[in-house]
């Protein structure tokens, strides 16, 4: 838990309702998940990580809780139909190759990794096979259709804890990711970690802010109604504290995104879900 | 000569003179994060610095700090120390060091720095090389912050 010296105050009168992210689980369609883990152990500064679902409002924490009122089941639909669709001059669709998308199992849980010496995200892999496999276009990282078909991938692992690869050729990502976590940036001079590790749990004006988890990507926000990538969501922090973004699919975000996996390590995959 | 060069020109004129007046940002005097000097050599106003304090796009000091003084706006942040008093705990030479930057008196926070022009990474083109508040909007914000006194 994270409490200031100065809300210690005001939170005793309240005692039960304080701390919102101490109270809650989240059972998905009956099945449960896993909002809240001890941190694991390369994490020096947090005892517990939690879910970004333990920090939303009653009214957006139940649009994810059934599948029928979560929104973004639109664009997973919309995922289906691509993966079936044949494009590019191989005539062959991502079912060709994948009859069954349920064989996904698991690979939310372990993106990013390192292939061939390189690190890859989801977006790598699925553009990987549409311009190696299918002589197709790449989708556009953070484009409608990239994150209709990596939330259909994604929702195959949910329930399942993240676990994704820290060591071995894998380390140098992460320590880049780590190094980025840490360095302020932009015009207010910030890191993730001012607001995600030191902060978690408050309120900056009308935002409650959350560990920056990446469990629930792509997520739906009720803000712009559509599914928002990894990348796109660091993209607007970085935005946010006027600092020139690194751009999507590029290095920095895979490396980041490795260091943000590890820290969510034990947590429920909870693809698709619902942010304001 | 204004005339004759027009309304622009000394529309720009009156910019620079201002400018060439207030203390520029790598040239502002700390002693122990206190800074005694007004950064325009005038007082600032208290209402305008008011408006600086709620303002998003300005000071957005409200992301951070409740204040009950802006009773009118609905969202406080709970980041910062609440502003209730704050004239009772700090000088005003005090209160213009925490504004112009916060970094030399709270080591290592996470208040940005509201009067410094250098020394960032990676700003946004757009705000390269400025400060995030003017001279005369701090002045503003320290006026305003001394008002708030415990009743
Ligand atoms: C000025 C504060 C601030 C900084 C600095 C910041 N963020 Fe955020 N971030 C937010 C807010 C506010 C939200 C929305 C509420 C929430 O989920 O925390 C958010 C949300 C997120 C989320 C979505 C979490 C979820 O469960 O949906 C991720 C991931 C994230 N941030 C990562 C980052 C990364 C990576 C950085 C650094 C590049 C960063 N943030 C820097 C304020 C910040
Ligand atoms: C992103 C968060 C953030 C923003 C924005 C911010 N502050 Fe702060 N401020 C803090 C924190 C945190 C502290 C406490 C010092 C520390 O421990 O880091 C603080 C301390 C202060 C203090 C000393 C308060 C006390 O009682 O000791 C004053 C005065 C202050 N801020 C004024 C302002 C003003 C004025 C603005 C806007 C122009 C502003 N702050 C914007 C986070 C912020």
């Amino acid at each position: 838990m994270n409490m200031k010296p100065w809300i210690a105050v005001v939170v005793a009168g309240l005692a039960s309702t304080a701390a919102a992210q101490d109270q809650n689980s989240l059972s998905i369609e009956g099945e449960d998940m896993v909002t809240e883990a001890a941190a694991p152990a390369h994490m020096e500064n947090l005892d517990t990580i939690y879910s970004g679902w333990r920090f939303r409002s009653g009214e957006t924490q139940a649009l994810e809780t059934d599948d029928f009122d979560n929104p973004a089941f639109v664009f997973v639909d919309q995922g289906i139909d691509l993966f079936d669709k044949v494009d590019g001059t191989e005539g062959k669709a991502c079912s060709s190759c994948h009859e069954n998308v349920e064989d996904f199992a698991g690979l939310r849980t372990q993106l990013p990794k390192v292939q061939d010496g390189k690190l890859v995200a989801m977006e790598d892999l699925v553009n990987g096979c549409r311009t190696e496999r299918m002589g197709a276009e790449p989708w556009k990282w953070s484009g409608g259709q990239m994150t209709a078909v990596t939330a259909l991938i994604g929702l195959q692992s949910r329930g399942m804890p993240m676990d994704v690869a820290i060591d071995g050729d894998a380390a140098p990502f992460w320590e880049q990711g780590k190094e980025l976590y840490y360095t302020r940036v932009g015009q207010l001079d910030m890191s993730c970690s001012n607001c995600h590790e030191d902060n978690y749990g408050m309120m900056i004006r009308a935002d409650h802010l959350s560990q920056g988890q990446i469990n629930g990507f792509p997520t739906y926000r009720l803000k712009n109604a559509k599914l928002n990538s990894i990348h796109g969501r660091f993209k607007g922090c970085m935005k946010n504290i006027r600092a020139t973004p690194f751009a999507e699919g590029g290095d920095e975000f895979k490396a980041l995104e490795l260091y943000l996996a590890s820290r969510g390590e034990g947590l429920s995959v909870e693809t698709p879900s619902v942010r304001n | 000569m204004k005339h004759a060069l027009g309304g622009v020109f000394a529309a720009l004129m009156a910019g620079t003179m201002a400018i060439a007046e207030d203390v520029k940002p790598t040239a502002v005097a700390f002693v122990d994060g206190t800074v005694e000097q007004s950064l325009t050599g005038q007082p600032g106003d208290a209402a305008e610095g008011r408006k600086v304090f709620a303002n998003r796009k300005q000071g957005n000091c409200l992301a951070c700090h409740m204040n009950a003084d802006l009773a009118e706006e609905s969202f406080h942040g709970e980041v910062g120390p609440p502003m209730d008093g704050v004239a009772d705990r700090w000088t005003v030479a005090e209160l213009r060091g925490i504004v112009t930057n916060s970094k030399i008196m709270f080591e290592g926070t996470i208040m940005p720095a509201f009067y410094v022009d250098a020394g960032y990474t990676r700003p946004l083109d757009d705000f390269a090389g400025q400060s995030i508040l003017t001279a005369q909007q701090v002045e503003d914000v320290v006026a305003y912050l001394m008002t708030l006194k415990e009743l």
